[in-house]
């Protein structure tokens, strides 16, 4: 979890392991919502998690396995 | 068996990996425990076989046995476990230069007998590790270190030689076709047979910028571009396809495989 | 047994092949060449009926490297070839002394170099047997007499294959390849050793954690320890190190669990060499020459004496330098130019003389003229 839970109406169901993270920008790039942006450092930052739809997109194309996203679907199923 | 996340069958303490930002193959490596996970294979019972190269340092992250062998023999050697053991899932892991230059002999010939191994193909068009030399599937005119000029070879298609050779799964994927690529490799772990499925990565480091072909996101939208799945290619023409290649599963057909024929020797002939 | 034991006439390459049976070797893979094909085809037979698996490889990389396969699995693993195909197989050789994985490999020797003369006998492959494949690797080497012992030491092949976890190669000739002989393998029994496996739980193993003379249990691929197993020099734990540290006791330690274990290892056999002054010192085919050459030799008052190595590498130093100390002259008759006659001068460190007999035209070396030789000097 990259964003302050505070600043958040959704709890966000993407989280990304900076450890792992090469900062390489494919999942901010593919991400069909926009759900992702770049941060200040280049780690990606879930800026719109409300409108992730868990289509787990970014999940597969990381090539870095730093970004999970939790399980079931965009109405919490 | 209960789903997991590809990160799951990660050997946690040899992470991050040594590949460079935005290289492809971590995406296709998550792609084969996906479909490892998908399938239901026993962790215990299941062994990763890859030769040399960038792509074939996946084995050393993987939480199975694993065998990192040496150039171009990764397909011998896996075949020799599962003839050993053949209750033993054996996965292959090769990159392009691996698997069809200097291993293209054992290539065919595992194409040929039709031996219970899944060959996954990180094909990246260049030899990475080495430092951007090209391969028998980088495309012609390609440039590389050891094509200043641009290559003058025409390039194998893997998927073409493993069908012609007698594979009977054959199928394609890319990085951003992930979750293509994925299914293709659990209908090659199922099939009882020798499976290929080739994964177009991207090598941003080497053939990208030797070819002046942007980053990694760049890459992955060109792989988007140009690719057509094989269901729509039936329909189009040359002229349609032209520059094009093509994705999905390319082949299926089902036959004898070696060991099941070996077997019956046995049975006939066991004192 | 798939073959009935009881004294017959048998070919040298079928005693290997009864041999590696009775080891307990279920899996072969190889290619066709002369002189050693006559072992493809005799395991090709054989193993099925033992449950065992057989496999013609499209060459003689892919034969080693499948032999290694199933070697990982826990399973004894054999593969036989001579000159040309000696060469092909040393990149992966190096890979199973690296790996530290048992398996045997049988060199029918022939007359090189290159196609040379491929159904005349040859012992050209002494140095590359020791240093065919590049860099610091250890390596053991046995070579027989007689078809007799061409059984009891492939046995012995893999068992010490199975105990110091390295490539075993039996070095065999075109002549014990190919000659037939009374055997009875009821009297050959021999004690058979298996590689040590672990017990201990899976978080607790390391592959490659070993004290300095010796070797780790082999957990079989498949048995649920989830080894690494990798060419690049690698920790205890089996993942690639540069280390300086790991990289030394990894290198030194593969020597070492050989080289310190000599007095399990070495094999040679001694002719009436308490009071000799001149020694022959021969191996393989030509030994059965030099046997006779001495024998004759004696008969007619001269003092001379055989000492027969029978494990080439590592070659008996000890052994010879003691002999050396005592002997005028040692004579080194091989179907080579020289080779083992390198490691004797340099034992013998001019506390004697050495000479060779060299015949590299595919002939075998005849008694006589050896015994000429003993009588010259």
């Amino acid at each position: 979890m990259v964003i302050p839970l505070e600043n958040q109406p959704v709890a966000s169901p993407v989280s990304i392991n900076k450890r792992w993270c090469k900062r390489c920008g494919i999942c901010i790039a593919f991400c069909p919502k926009g759900v992702l942006a770049a941060g200040p450092d280049g780690y990606p930052v879930v800026v719109a998690p409300e409108k992730c739809i868990k289509c787990r997109l970014c999940e597969l194309r990381c090539p870095d396995f730093s970004i999970i996203v939790e399980e079931g679907d965009k109405n919490g199923g | 068996m209960a789903s997991q996340h590809a990160k799951d069958y990660l050997r946690n303490a040899m992470m991050p990996h040594i590949w460079c930002p935005g290289c492809g193959h971590g995406i296709i490596l998550g792609a084969i425990l996906r479909a490892i996970d998908k399938a239901g294979l026993d962790q215990d019972k299941t062994v990763i076989v890859s030769g040399i190269g960038c792509s074939s340092r996946a084995s050393g992250y993987m939480d199975f046995d694993t065998l990192h062998t040496t150039h171009g023999r990764a397909l011998a050697f896996a075949t020799g476990i599962k003839m050993a053991k053949p209750e033993l899932n054996v996965i292959v892991i090769m990159g392009d230069g691996d698997c069809s230059a200097i291993g293209g002999n054992h290539f065919i010939h595992a194409c040929r007998r039709n031996i219970d191994l899944t060959a996954i193909v990180f094909n990246n068009s260049i030899y990475g590790m080495t430092s951007g030399q090209y391969s028998p599937l980088t495309p012609r005119g390609s440039f590389a270190t050891t094509a200043p000029y641009g290559t003058i070879e025409r390039e194998f298609d893997l998927c073409d030689l493993a069908i012609a050779a007698g594979a009977t799964y054959v199928g394609r994927g890319t990085t951003y076709h992930a979750q293509l690529l994925s299914d293709l490799i659990v209908k090659g772990l199922a099939n009882k047979g020798f499976s290929l499925i080739e994964g177009v990565s991207q090598c941003p480091t080497y053939f990208g910028r030797k070819n002046k072909k942007g980053g990694p996101v760049d890459m992955i939208k060109w792989q988007q571009e140009h690719a057509v799945n094989a269901v729509a290619a039936a329909k189009m023409t040359k002229e349609q396809l032209e520059g094009k290649f093509i994705v999905g599963e390319l082949h299926n057909s089902p036959a004898p495989e070696y060991i099941a024929e070996y077997d019956k020797i046995i049975t006939a002939r066991r004192a | 047994m798939a073959v009935e034991r009881s004294a017959r006439l048998m070919q040298g390459n079928e005693a290997c092949v009864e041999g590696a049976i009775a080891a307990g070797c279920r899996f072969y893979a190889g290619y066709p060449i002369t002189p050693s094909t006559e072992i493809a085809e005799l395991m090709a037979a054989t193993l099925p009926r033992v449950g065992g698996r057989f496999i013609q490889m499209e060459d003689e990389i892919a034969s080693m490297a499948a032999v290694i396969g199933a070697s990982l699995t826990g399973t004894k693993a054999m593969t036989a070839t001579s000159g040309p195909g000696f060469s092909l197989k040393q990149e992966n050789i190096g890979y199973a002394s690296l790996t530290e994985v048992p398996c045997v490999i049988v060199n029918v020797q022939r007359s090189g170099p290159s196609t040379g003369l491929p159904t005349s006998p040859a012992q050209g492959d002494v140095m590359q047997s020791r240093w065919g494949t590049h860099g610091d690797h250890p390596i053991i080497v046995v070579s027989p007499s007689s078809v007799s012992e061409t059984y009891r030491l492939t046995i012995q092949a893999f068992n010490l294959s199975e105990k110091y976890r390295n490539p075993v190669i039996l070095l065999m000739d075109e002549v014990v390849g190919h000659m037939r002989e009374r055997v009875d393998l009821h009297k050959l029994d021999t004690p058979i050793i298996d590689r040590v496996k672990p017990t201990c739980l899976r978080e607790d193993y390391l592959p490659y954690d070993a004290p300095m003379n010796g070797v780790a249990p082999m957990a079989d691929f498949g048995s649920g320890y989830r080894s690494h197993v990798t060419g690049l020099i690698h920790s205890k734990k089996g993942f690639p190190t540069s280390k300086a540290e790991e990289v030394d006791f990894l290198i030194r330690r593969l020597h070492n669990k050989i080289s310190q274990n000599l007095d399990e290892i070495l094999k040679y056999e001694e002719y009436m060499t308490d009071d000799a002054e001149i020694l022959v010192l021969a191996f393989g085919s030509v030994a059965r020459s030099a046997y006779n050459a001495v024998k004759t030799a004696r008969q007619n008052g001269v003092k001379a004496g055989l000492f027969r190595p029978i494990t080439i590498w590592p070659f008996p130093e000890t052994a010879v330098a003691k002999l050396a100390e005592k002997v005028r002259h040692i004579i080194v008759p091989e179907m080579n130019l020289g080779q083992l006659r390198l490691e004797v001068e340099r034992v013998a460190c001019s506390r004697c003389q050495v000479s060779g007999i060299n015949s590299i035209v595919g002939e075998l070396i005849a008694p006589d003229h050896i015994l000429r030789r003993i009588m010259e000097v």
